[in-house]
């Protein structure tokens, strides 16, 4: 009889679990501090076009969003299926886009008042027409850099 | 058994169930997006204290119907042949050498009836109410892409690198400051040499 006792052969010892809950967790803070949370619903269709010769919007600190297209399938029974504007998150007339740039801009602080960017995230299928009336509008508050929001794409897919 | 008098331990195996449970929550709330665009400066909205006067031939201007149907330079044209014209247009520099306006380094046909040179020459885009947004973007991107095309080629002659990565990389944050100066110079001197002058005008109603 051997003084040591033999392992018994052919049963693989257990994978510890124990670490299971720190791996989990680490993803979990992953998760929580890359989350953004929408600020405001949607309520107007919002697919945008195509384009591939775009530049991306860094700080984000620095935006303004002006959402327009025709309202959404619920609200279409109130407002009807022309293209609207929305400001955060009401529907709004081309006539209170400049009155909102000037709220949104006084909110910020005062070194950036002057390197604000007006992203305009229009639906494809909008009119130039509302886009004339908000880019007047702008022109009026003297906001003039705008970035017109697109997907990375081929542009004459908007064609189709 | 717990011994008499010790508090019992608190069973921490639904840890991991919890920090799931938590996990799944935030997963299926992201939205990781980072938005991407078209960058335009809209004209200011005073008129210029002078007039200038612009030679018809160093205005392209290109005008989208209510159908999205295009007019470049008074001639019916796709949207598809658009970047090209743009592109011999603003590279023609039709200036005759020895004038102050002569562009040595343009590549185009220097066809004296087209733009002088590419700092003089104006893109005019003019569009409908009922214009569909997807073709004024399509329209932009084109005329866009045919400034960077331009711009890229000089940039690949003169510092062996293609403009836009050379701007992406001076807009970006994350680049050292050392390396900022040296680019942002660069990009100065490619942006020069073929400006953007690409007006939009007001919307006609007809």
């Amino acid at each position: 009889m051997s003084k040591f006792s033999k392992k018994k052969d052919g049963e693989l010892p257990a994978v510890s679990t124990a670490s299971l809950p720190d791996i989990v967790f680490m993803l979990l803070f992953f998760f929580m501090t890359v989350t953004v949370m929408k600020d405001s619903s949607l309520k107007v269709d919002n697919i945008l076009p195509n384009a591939n010769e775009i530049k991306k919007l860094e700080k984000k600190d620095r935006i303004i969003y002006i959402y327009a297209g025709a309202p959404t399938q619920e609200y279409q029974k109130v407002f009807g299926t022309e293209t609207k504007i929305q400001l955060n998150d009401k529907f709004a007339n081309a006539t209170d886009v400049g009155d909102y740039i000037l709220s949104e801009r006084a909110k910020k602080p005062q070194e950036l008042q002057n390197v604000l960017t007006t992203a305009l995230k229009v639906d494809k299928n909008a009119n130039m027409g509302i886009i004339s009336d908000i880019k007047l509008e702008l022109r009026k508050v003297n906001a003039l850099k705008v970035n017109y929001t697109t997907y990375d794409g081929d542009a004459f897919r908007n064609l189709q | 058994m717990p011994k008499r008098g010790a508090p019992p331990e608190v069973n921490a195996g639904s840890m991991a169930d919890i920090a799931f449970l938590l996990l799944i929550f935030f997963l299926v709330t992201t939205t990781i997006e980072t938005d991407a665009g078209l960058d335009r400066m809209l004209p200011p909205i005073e008129p210029p204290e002078t007039d200038v006067v612009i030679k018809q031939k160093n205005i392209f201007e290109v005008i989208i119907n209510k159908n999205g149907q295009l007019f470049a330079d008074e001639e019916l044209v796709e949207v598809s042949q658009l970047r090209e014209k743009a592109m011999s247009f603003l590279d023609n520099g039709g200036a005759p050498s020895g004038t102050p306006d002569y562009c040595n380094y343009c590549q185009g046909a220097r066809n004296t009836s087209s733009s002088d040179n590419p700092s003089k020459a104006i893109i005019s885009l003019k569009n409908d109410r009922e214009t569909p947004y997807g073709t004024y973007i399509t329209v932009q991107n084109e005329i866009v892409g045919a400034y960077n095309d331009l711009r890229n080629r000089e940039a690949q002659r003169l510092y062996k690198r293609d403009f836009t990565a050379m701007e992406a990389a001076y807009l970006n944050p994350e680049t050292a400051e050392s390396l900022k100066d040296d680019l942002k110079e660069k990009v100065k001197n490619i942006q020069d040499l073929f400006p953007q002058k690409f007006s939009e005008a007001e919307t006609s109603n007809n």
